[in-house]
């Protein structure tokens, strides 16, 4: 039995500081991007995400008929350049989506998984697959 | 005892005064044109992600479960949320609800809709109309207000429920 000494207590002290200090981002754009391109590779074991094709998704205008609604593409409301502000149909600003604008994106996977959720059903009337998400990451996360 | 006309006028403005203040005590419930400022960290991150803020007050408790409980398609989009978020902001949005509030204003709001009605959107409500008769159609469709949705366009602090008349700023 013997009591932590003063210097494994001050490291520890530092190193709770640090973890308060620290900005709380669970993940960062790469690690998300892995996670996505380690599952898409469950279908094909050849997969690498690929930013041309991201960016491709990005501006994919997907007909009215297929959702029935009007919105028909990220960039819509998510603006051509996702380094700029976008706007959503009731009118609200929408942070930048590429992590050079805004360090934020993609850092909380129960976050990303909800966004895409709801916003892959909006515009494109399904799920996106994994292979969509490391693509799409893959062009955001790499965007200057 | 005879008074001189000024002592008549600072009779009056006191008797005035004592009334005005008396009507205002006895009216009840919180008066003033703000809704109470609320916090409640889900309601103020998931309703606030696409739209205004939208303030508990401005619907009764049944347009708030509605809107609740059919958050996978709300006005064309998927809003849902996992199912302890939307019971804690349900139940938030429930406490105060217009027809739950003391509050004056919120209290005209929620007996101006029918008994029977569940409006799903504030601008449809017989006081919202009332109060917006004055502008022209075509206010709405500038630039940077768009729609009736967008409260904060003109009611820059809609969020915290302040409707104030003399903090309203209609952008060109």
């Amino acid at each position: 039995m013997h009591s932590p000494t003063p210097f494994s207590r001050s490291a520890g002290i530092l190193t709770f500081s640090l973890l308060l200090a620290w900005p709380a981002y669970a993940e960062t754009p790469p690690q998300l991007l892995r996670q996505y391109e380690a599952a898409a590779r469950q279908d094909e074991s050849a997969f690498q995400a690929n930013a041309a094709r991201g960016e491709a998704f990005y501006r994919t205008r997907q007909p009215a008929s297929t959702t029935g609604k009007a919105t028909t593409a990220c960039a819509g409301c998510h603006s051509p350049d996702p380094r700029q502000l976008g706007r959503t149909r009731a009118n609200k600003q929408i942070e930048p989506l590429a992590p050079a604008a805004n360090p934020e994106r993609f850092t909380d996977r129960a976050k990303v998984e909800k966004w895409f959720g709801r916003n892959c059903g909006d515009t494109f009337g399904r799920d996106c697959t994994p292979a969509e998400k490391a693509d799409f990451i893959a062009w955001l996360a790499n965007l200057r | 005892m005879k008074l001189s006309s000024r002592q008549t006028i600072q009779a009056a403005t006191l008797l005035i005064a004592a009334s005005v203040s008396g009507y205002l005590f006895a009216s009840g419930g919180s008066s003033g044109s703000s809704f109470a400022p609320l916090s409640n960290a889900n309601w103020a991150s998931e309703c606030a992600s696409c739209h205004t803020l939208y303030h508990p007050a401005l619907l009764p408790e049944r347009s708030w479960r509605k809107l609740m409980r059919t958050l996978g398609q709300h006005f064309g989009e998927d809003a849902s949320v996992d199912e302890a978020t939307e019971k804690e902001i349900a139940d938030f949005l429930a406490s105060n609800a217009a027809d739950r509030s003391d509050h004056r204003r919120a209290r005209k709001i929620a007996q101006a809709i029918p008994a029977g009605t569940t409006p799903l959107r504030s601008s449809e409500t017989a006081y919202f109309i009332r109060k917006h008769e004055e502008l022209s159609p075509s206010i709405w469709k500038r630039k940077a207000i768009g729609s009736k949705a967008n409260c904060i366009a003109c009611h820059a602090d809609a969020g915290q429920g302040n409707f104030d008349e003399h903090s309203i700023r209609i952008p060109r």
